[in-house]
């Protein structure tokens, strides 16, 4: 049944399997001239379906009586696999953002993760869009300093980035550098940054979504996009949630729809080794005879991000708390949105929670 | 864009064809199926169905904008960057400029605070020519619950401004500026949404006054979450008419007691703190936004009236520009007035939360009806 798999149309793998084809073994053994006259399909067309045949049958698993060494062989040429060993050298290369937090890069480890999708949701005004302008300002930290000298794409389906609020980011992001600067240096003469907040803005690619389809098509086209603008290293969604919330009558669509989106952002970031951040929403959900607060979108939807942080209130504290991560443990920080932007809460009694 | 028609679009003549003889006209039908259903439902290969796909997709994607030419753009064809000021000086400083065009900005406080005062104050100040601070246009006031009153709005007017409004004939033209809807049903108000579109893209209405969004609601018998499917397409209709014309839109809310289906913890939260449930309810006030947490996500900038001990607050709950502040305010006879433009800035939660404490009810009440009665 393996026929079923392949990615051929309907009308011809309806032929293959009423002309007998039921197993990819079955086309091993037959040339293509055979074949077209048994479908009843031109040449060409048969030679297409036993190269798209052969091509799913170079990635099945081997035969069970081969040497270690033939399949160990056979690794190599499997289209798109990694061996643990190898990943492993790549995830401790792995870049990346800084949020200017200190206590929140440590518990995400450093900072938000590239090649890896990650979803942000919290209550209205609790800072998500000053995250996620703070991240598309620091991913263009030059690498002299620690940071990925990369460009940003926002894309803003809600109208709330505001470009004044972005530029007082910036130029507080570049008087932090040149403070660095003139730290590590130690003479004391005025190590001038050569960007200004005009150039920081002038990396950010701005997108302005007004409906759900202008959504899925937008993040088709960005793999064009970011082809041609290969130092993007950040896209940012604000927010995932708004157009989704409303006008679909059909859950299932949604569902669907949401999970073809995120898997095509995550095919992004590990081909461009970019970071996706996403901004979710909350609503309340009814669970164990009590209202709690979740974030937006579904069950299903929580399922296909790799990371996820829920900012929230705790006491008079802004605090995030890292909900489902493949490597961090889940902890929570606190971290407060100053005029510069995200920064390390000023109490004096804050400090890591391990749960 | 997004009912953008698939023959519109330049795809091979082969896989257009197929596109119409299986109904899919707009591209919005197109993109809302996954690749292996279109692949289905056409009977055509996967490298076809993704060529095709991301040709619509880039027809239909929006252009992009650097963020620098967006504030160039912004501080150039807009009234101070795109921002509105309110006259209140403290108030103004911290939205940085004034409130913001193109997206919602709320009003929300108890019955009687002064959020219809506010309104009124805004509605003039709007009309007035660019000299005077204004917008120079026209205004659309939805007035819901009938509480606009044109008398108060031209005392405001001549108090505030004696120099336009003692002339009968400029008063006429500025007050003529304000055109006041008063929709009785949910129905009326979606109706008259759409002729409000209208007269949008012909440009001459500079602001948008829903007076109040609660009410309109309240009005339809549904509880929870029915109510917000019912809000959806009108917040959304709502945003999206802001996003085109970029005007200021500035929406009145009320206030609810809160209700056992308010949540404010997430289930991490309820598990670390299993002995202090019970403390956790003395945080919240007792009174909550009415409209829910959606309608909270999609307003921009909100906008706290509150009363406390005796006082008048007015506190940036949610902005993107501003820090929590709150100004004390009072109701004169020229309309809201910050009593400092010194905002006391406001820690965690409390910013959000809405008090209702007077020193009795009773003033509240005369106070209003000194105001009014003037």
């Amino acid at each position: 049944m393996e026929i079923w798999r392949l990615p051929i149309s309907a009308s011809q793998r309806g032929k293959l399997i009423s002309a007998g084809y039921t197993s990819l073994s079955s086309l091993s053994s037959i040339s293509s001239s055979d074949l077209a006259r048994e479908l009843k399909v031109s040449e060409s067309e048969a030679m297409n379906i036993l190269k798209v045949a052969s091509h799913s049958r170079g990635s099945e698993t081997s035969n069970a009586s081969c040497s270690i060494v033939e399949v160990l062989d056979t690794f190599q040429w499997w289209a798109g696999a990694q061996s643990a060993w190898d990943m492993l050298h790549d995830e401790e290369s792995l870049m990346h953002i800084t949020t200017s937090s200190a206590d929140l890069d440590n518990i995400l480890g450093g900072g938000i993760h590239c090649k890896e999708v990650t979803e942000i949701g919290g209550v209205p005004g609790i800072g998500k869009t000053q995250l996620g302008i703070q991240v598309a300002v620091n991913v263009q930290i030059p690498n002299d300093f620690g940071g990925l000298g990369g460009k940003a794409i926002y894309i803003d389906t809600e109208g709330s980035f505001m470009v004044e609020r972005a530029f007082q980011i910036a130029e507080a992001c570049i008087e932090d550098m040149s403070e660095y600067n003139r730290f590590l240096r130690k003479d004391f003469q005025e190590c001038k940054i050569k960007m200004l907040p005009q150039d920081i803005l002038e990396n950010i690619f701005y997108f302005r979504i007004c409906s759900y389809t202008e959504q899925i098509a937008l993040i088709n086209y960005l793999d064009k996009f970011l082809s041609e603008h290969k130092d993007v290293k950040v896209i940012v969604v604000d927010s995932v949630t708004f157009h989704f919330r409303q006008d679909f009558d059909d859950m299932a669509l949604r569902t669907r729809v949401l999970s073809g989106m995120a898997l095509k952002l995550m095919n992004l970031a590990k081909r461009f080794s970019l970071a996706v951040v996403l901004l979710n929403q909350v609503t309340t959900k009814h669970t164990e005879a009590s209202f709690q607060l979740a974030l937006a979108l579904g069950d299903s939807w929580s399922h296909t991000c790799t990371n996820r942080i829920v900012l929230y209130w705790n006491g008079n504290e802004r605090y995030a708390y890292i909900d489902k991560s493949p490597s961090l443990r889940s902890a929570s920080a606190a971290y407060s949105v100053t005029a510069r932007g995200i920064r390390n809460s000023s109490s004096s009694c804050k400090r890591i929670k391990m749960m | 864009m997004a009912n953008k028609l698939i023959s519109e679009i330049p795809l091979p003549k082969s896989i257009a064809n197929v596109f119409s003889a299986r109904n899919i006209s707009t591209a919005k039908d197109a993109l809302t199926l996954t690749e292996f259903e279109l692949m289905e439902l056409l009977d055509v290969g996967l490298t076809e169905v993704r060529s095709a796909l991301s040709q619509i997709s880039e027809i239909v994607a929006p252009p992009y904008q650097t963020a620098l030419s967006l504030m160039e753009q912004r501080f150039q064809n807009e009234h101070l960057g795109g921002h509105f000021p309110t006259g209140l000086k403290g108030l103004d400083a911290a939205l940085c400029g004034g409130i913001p065009f193109g997206v919602l900005t709320e009003l929300i406080g108890p019955a009687g605070i002064g959020k219809t005062q506010f309104c009124l104050k805004l509605s003039l100040l709007a009309s007035l020519p660019t000299n005077y601070g204004g917008l120079d246009g026209r205004v659309i006031y939805i007035d819901v619950e009938s509480k606009f009153s044109s008398r108060r709005l031209l005392e405001i007017g001549l108090r505030s401004f004696p120099e336009i409004f003692q002339m009968k004939e400029m008063a006429q033209e500025m007050a003529g500026r304000i055109l006041v809807l008063r929709p009785t049903s949910l129905a009326e108000f979606t109706q008259s949404l759409e002729q409000i579109k209208v007269s949008l893209l012909q440009k001459q209405v500079k602001m948008l006054v829903i007076d109040s969004m609660a009410a309109l609601v309240s009005g339809e018998h549904e509880q929870g979450a029915r109510r917000q499917q019912t809000l959806s397409w009108h917040i959304s209709f709502i945003k999206s008419l802001a996003e085109f014309s970029r005007i200021p839109v500035v929406v009145t809310n009320q206030v609810r007691s809160r209700n056992h289906e308010d949540a404010s913890r997430y289930s991490f939260q309820v598990q670390s703190r299993d002995g202090a449930i019970g403390t956790t309810m003395q945080y919240d006030s007792h009174l909550v936004a009415a409209l829910g947490i959606q309608w909270a996500h999609a307003v921009t900038t909100r906008l706290v009236l509150e009363a406390k001990s005796g006082e008048r607050f007015i506190k940036v709950a949610k902005s993107p520009i501003s820090p929590p502040l709150a100004f004390p305010f009072h109701i004169t006879s020229s309309g809201i007035s910050l009593l400092s433009d010194d905002g006391k800035e406001v820690m965690g939660p409390e910013i959000n939360a809405i008090h209702c404490q007077v020193n009795s009810y009773w003033n509240l009440c005369c106070n209003v009806k000194k105001c009014r009665a003037q």
